[in-house]
């Protein structure tokens, strides 16, 4: 093995795109199953050139469907996998991804938030999917969902996404806005070893007794592969710590709370969360995304106008930074919550966080467009009460 | 030409297919052998051919928080289009570099109307035009030196693709300077 | 010597199975895990994988590993598991459905990506868990509960798909023809590439009731009568054809399946990247 000092940081010019693909790999990833869409292709491109350069694999399924289903297919033999989308090839990933949480396959879905609905805008961005990600299936249940903000991020985040996919057994969901996406930076990527990866949990007693969905005292079950001398069951259907079809109401109580409390009782490790000038704050933005970029310089100039403003920024965005929010929240006499979509789908939740009351200004942009800096500072300015909805041209 | 400032923000628009995000690029990688930070982003439409395309750089030496342009040192204008969506900002005082082979004639002080598309198509290709007009803009904002500019064409293309580069980037320096 | 029974490929305690008396389902398995059997497949490198609907609860019955999917995608979930990890055998169980009404688009490219699967079909002519519906293979002079007035719509020749889409091997049996049934799948399990065998079987709870043969035996005479050696069917005239479905191997080729394709150019991909 190469030793760590005699490497070259290499400061290289990369797109947010680029850099998740870059992350992936990092993280031990080998398999991308996909389908082309925008504005996530250049994820499938990257993984085209690199899978196969690194004896993976890269492979082109006929629909989105099909390949968050190799997807878990793959992970269930052994490997770390990856797709990646938008909002509308996430919506046809939805069922399958549902699959993926009630077998506890760890996988990462990336999906490159685009304007909606529908169509919609294919080349712009948006900040819509949040509660797509969180309650896009049917049934009840938990996924983590991460966002980053730079390019670095898509990077840092992305290896974060793998090491909870295979800490948790859970599919983790990667949302970066187009922008972000799209955006490319200077970065000097970690070196081989500088991050944490982690690995899937690996069962060690006799095969005989291996029992795939029997959660050890971290909550989380060993995960063996196919192929190895653990046979195991997978299934979409409700089933007992055996893998096997289980009809009874108490073993579908626990498997549904189980699935639910491996997340909750672990959530202080997956919220991630990065704070700006928040020590003396009395105004405070929460803020996800591309958007983060703006709200930090908002709150640069509105500090040069005497305004004590904070930044939270959420990297995870699943499990909600509910506690966070509600620790900043009672030092701030205003909450300002920018983002790109029309029904405040972040601000609900920080409601929820702050409960009625706050105050709770939105800044709504639902029409391809960023929200600017001033969009936020407006915000800040107008009477309370008031709500707007950015710069709409 | 202008003084570098330690923080530069150019527009590039033109055309989907001129190349202008590859110019955005060769814009921040010559940025980053000068050792500074950068942001490149884009717009563009659903086709690979036609319809505005603009990429945004920002130059900095400190980190770079907002990552769009909202005060360009200079904009690049190689379709009517993207002059028309521009021109009220020259009216504010920011230079436009427009290409007066494809964009109609521009009055006032802010406007810098260049042939650079016929020089690229003189030197043999009007498909260049992307690297012309950069060079133009890095001469005429010093945003990069024209020195970094060549040092990355030396670094990405070889032989006959390195030689029309190199006279693409002559060209465009000396556009800018007439 | 002893037959193979197939018994140790199923978990101990889970019969008598769900499935109704005289569906072929039972049969079917019965004779896919006698061909493992005789071929000596071993549970840890066998992974089954089965859509929804009654053949999509087989995987309950076995002690192989296991992938119970959601509806139509057994293919591309079993896509996955092969890909990345060629040295498993990966058998696809499902129904008419599955296969070719919902996961239709993920069967032909399959079979177009000749990826190195057994897809074994059990085709009963309509959706029998839901209570006897149409589906992508009712014949279009059949009864279901949502034709009652008569089927607008034509079925599909899944062999025929198949082939065409470039299956490697293709094949077509019945419960009727039981030992047969089993040979031909130990042919589409040894085969390299995408493999299919479609299993033609009686429905009498839904299809059976709806079209006058309620009873097992009307409905196991009526596939018998209808089941015709490929090589006698093709001697039929064409106005005859349409009373009969060919059985035994239709296709039978040697194309590279997916995975020794990939293999060609993982090695260009390696190779460009040590230069």
């Amino acid at each position: 093995m190469k030793a760590v000092a005699t490497l070259e940081r290499e400061t290289r010019l990369l797109q947010g795109n680029q850099a998740i693909a870059e992350g992936a790999i990092y993280a031990g990833a080998r398999f991308y199953a996909g389908y082309p869409i925008t504005p996530s292709s250049e994820i499938a491109d990257e993984c085209a050139k690199r899978m196969p350069e690194l004896g993976g694999m890269y492979i082109q399924m006929e629909d989105e469907m099909a390949s968050i289903a190799a997807v878990v297919g793959a992970s269930l033999a052994g490997a770390k996998a990856l797709t990646a989308t938008s909002g509308p090839g996430f919506s046809l990933m939805q069922e399958n991804l549902g699959l993926a949480v009630m077998g506890e396959v760890p996988c990462v879905v990336v999906d490159v938030q685009r304007s909606g609905p529908s169509t919609g805008l294919a080349t712009k961005p948006a900040q819509s999917d949040i509660m797509q990600v969180r309650w896009g299936r049917h049934g009840d249940q938990s996924v983590i969902a991460l966002c980053p903000a730079t390019v670095r991020e898509c990077f840092t985040l992305t290896v974060q996404a793998f090491n909870f996919a295979e800490r948790f057994r859970v599919p983790v969901v990667l949302m970066p806005d187009e922008i972000v996406g799209h955006m490319r930076e200077n970065v000097a990527l970690p070196l081989p070893g500088e991050i944490e990866v982690v690995d899937r949990k690996a069962p060690a007693g006799p095969p005989a007794s291996y029992l795939p969905f029997k959660p050890d005292e971290d909550g989380i079950a060993p995960l063996a592969a196919y192929g190895s001398e653990y046979v195991f069951h997978v299934t979409s259907s409700m089933h007992g710590t055996d893998g096997y079809s289980n009809n009874d109401p108490a073993n579908a109580a626990w498997r549904v709370r189980q699935l639910h409390e491996k997340i909750e009782r672990h959530r202080d490790e997956i919220v991630l969360t990065q704070s700006y000038y928040t020590e003396d704050m009395d105004v405070l933005i929460v803020t996800l995304g591309a958007t983060t970029r703006a709200a930090r310089t908002a709150a640069l100039e509105a500090r040069a106008q005497g305004i004590k403003a904070g930044v939270l920024q959420l990297q995870t965005v699943w499990p909600f930074a509910d506690r966070e929010i509600a620790a900043l929240g009672k030092r701030a006499r205003m909450v300002v919550v920018p983002e790109m979509n029309y029904s405040g789908q972040v601000a609900g939740e920080v409601l929820k966080a702050l409960g009625p009351g706050a105050d709770i200004r939105r800044v709504n942009k639902f029409n391809g467009t960023i929200i600017t800096p001033q969009d936020i500072l407006d915000a800040m300015l107008r009477p309370a009460g008031a709500q707007t909805q950015g710069n709409q041209p | 030409m202008r003084r570098a400032r330690s923080h530069s923000e150019i527009i590039l628009a033109g055309s989907g297919g001129q190349g202008l995000i590859l110019s955005g690029i060769m814009l921040a990688e010559a940025a980053m052998l000068e050792g500074k930070n950068v942001v490149q982003t884009q717009s563009y439409g659903i086709a690979s051919r036609g319809g505005l395309s603009l990429a945004e750089v920002i130059v900095d030496e400190e980190e770079i928080i907002f990552q769009q342009v909202r005060a360009p040192d200079c904009v690049l204008a190689l379709s009517e289009e993207a002059a028309k969506k521009y021109e009220s900002w020259a009216a504010r005082g920011v230079p436009m570099l427009y290409d007066s082979t494809l964009v109609a004639p521009r009055q006032g002080g802010n406007f810098i109307g260049r042939d650079f598309t016929r020089k690229a198509s003189d030197l043999g290709n009007a498909g260049s035009v992307n690297i012309l007009a950069l060079a133009a803009v890095a001469a005429y904002t010093g945003v990069v030196n024209i020195a970094s500019l060549e040092k990355l064409i030396r670094k990405r293309f070889r032989g006959a693709a390195l030689d029309l580069n190199l006279e693409l980037l002559a060209a465009g320096s000396e556009l800018a300077a007439a | 010597m002893t037959h193979a029974t197939g018994m140790k490929y199923m978990k101990p305690g889970v019969l008598p199975h769900m499935w109704c008396a005289g569906c072929g389902i039972g049969g079917m398995m019965g004779a896919l895990l006698r061909a493992f059997e005789e071929l000596g497949y071993r549970n840890t490198d066998t992974v089954v994988v089965t859509g929804i609907g009654c053949t999509g609860k087989l995987d309950d019955y076995l002690l192989t590993n296991a992938l119970h999917t959601t509806h139509g995608r057994a293919l591309a979930y079993a896509t996955g598991i092969k890909a990345f990890k060629p040295q498993l055998k990966v058998v696809v169980v499902m129904g008419d459905g599955d296969s070719v009404t919902i996961g239709g688009n993920h069967f032909i490219h399959a079979a177009r990506r000749n990826i190195d699967l057994t897809a074994i079909v059990l085709n009963n002519l309509n959706y029998g868990m839901t209570g006897g519906q149409v589906s992508g293979t009712t014949p279009e002079w059949a009864v279901t509960s949502t034709t009652v007035h008569g089927n607008p719509e034509r079925e599909f020749d899944i062999c025929a798909l198949a082939e065409t889409a470039g299956a490697n091997f293709v094949a077509r049996s019945t419960p009727y023809l039981g030992w047969e049934m089993k040979e031909i799948m130990k042919q589409a399990l040894e085969k390299r590439g995408f493999s299919l065998v479609e299993v033609v079987s009686p429905c009498p709870t839904h299809f059976g009731r709806n079209n006058d043969m309620k009873e097992t035996a009307a409905m196991l005479r009526w596939l018998g009568g209808r089941a015709l050696p490929i090589e006698d069917y093709r001697k039929l005239p064409q106005a005859e054809r349409k009373q009969h479905f060919p059985v035994g191997t239709l296709v039978d080729r040697d194309e590279p399946d997916f995975n020794t394709r990939y293999d060609t150019i993982r090695a260009r991909a390696t190779g460009m990247n040590v230069r």
